[in-house]
């Protein structure tokens, strides 16, 4: 399941609803992402406020849910739950949150890392940050590429 | 076509979005960037370096060799920062 708001989310209420009534959960992975005090990228810049999240309606939701099959084919999840938010957001505020429940904790555990990695090359969202001299679109980051690039099948890897 | 822009593309090229009639000649997304960068000088701004342009068409990531035509929804952005 995906979602893509405003609003902040309360993490303890979500993980309840996605996983209520199913007993062959064995394990929970969550993260959670949120807005860093001084998070540019750039050591040149001084971020001092809020960051604005801008993205692309329609397109978001789609790449979101491409994201969550992809992880349902690679591994046996029992739930799994994206929310990522827009709008202005203030530093210590939450932005995104994914859950991945399964049977197992490993397939639990590296869905969730599969996935925050994957949506921050792939959802289309982008950063405007305050600095002390004025608003900043932020770079992407060589290393995020770097992240998801470790999810790829190698290319003789057996079934 | 309705053609979309977001963060400091939109900025540069003073919309977020447009509908625009496609001449014939212009039949992939690299020559529709092309035909945009001779409309003004905010279009040329905006795609003036390639490398940090990513298009989408109907809300899928393609290559600036992707064909396009009236009545695709064409998008244009910097690399993503979500998460």
């Amino acid at each position: 399941m995906i979602r893509v708001q405003r609003e902040d989310f309360d993490v303890g209420a979500e993980i309840k609803r996605l996983t209520a009534g199913n007993h062959g959960i064995g394990g929970i992975a969550s993260f959670i992402g949120t807005v860093r005090e001084g998070a540019s990228h750039d050591a040149a810049s001084t971020q001092i406020g809020a960051i604005t999240l801008e993205h692309y309606p329609g397109m978001t939701e789609r790449q979101l849910e491409a994201i969550e099959a992809e992880a349902r084919t690679r591994w046996p999840l029992d739930a799994v739950l994206i929310i990522h938010r827009f709008g202005r957001l203030e530093p210590g505020e939450q932005i995104v949150l994914v859950v991945t429940a399964s049977s197992h904790r490993q397939a639990a555990l590296e869905s969730c890392a599969f996935l925050i990695d994957w949506l921050k090359t792939k959802a289309p969202f982008w950063k405007l940050e305050d600095t002390g001299e004025g608003a900043k679109w932020v770079e992407a980051r060589a290393s995020d590429d770097a992240a998801t690039a470790r999810w790829q099948p190698k290319p003789n890897a057996a079934e | 076509m309705k053609l979309l822009y977001f963060a400091w593309l939109r900025q540069r090229v003073g919309h977020g979005a447009e509908d625009v009639a496609l001449p014939p000649e212009v039949r992939t997304v690299r020559e529709l960037i092309d035909w945009l960068k001779a409309r003004g000088p905010g279009y040329g701004q905006a795609f003036e370096d390639l490398r940090v342009v990513r298009a989408a068409v109907n809300q899928d990531y393609v290559g600036l060799d992707h064909p396009v035509k009236n009545g695709d929804e064409i998008a244009f952005f910097p690399p993503v920062t979500g998460g």
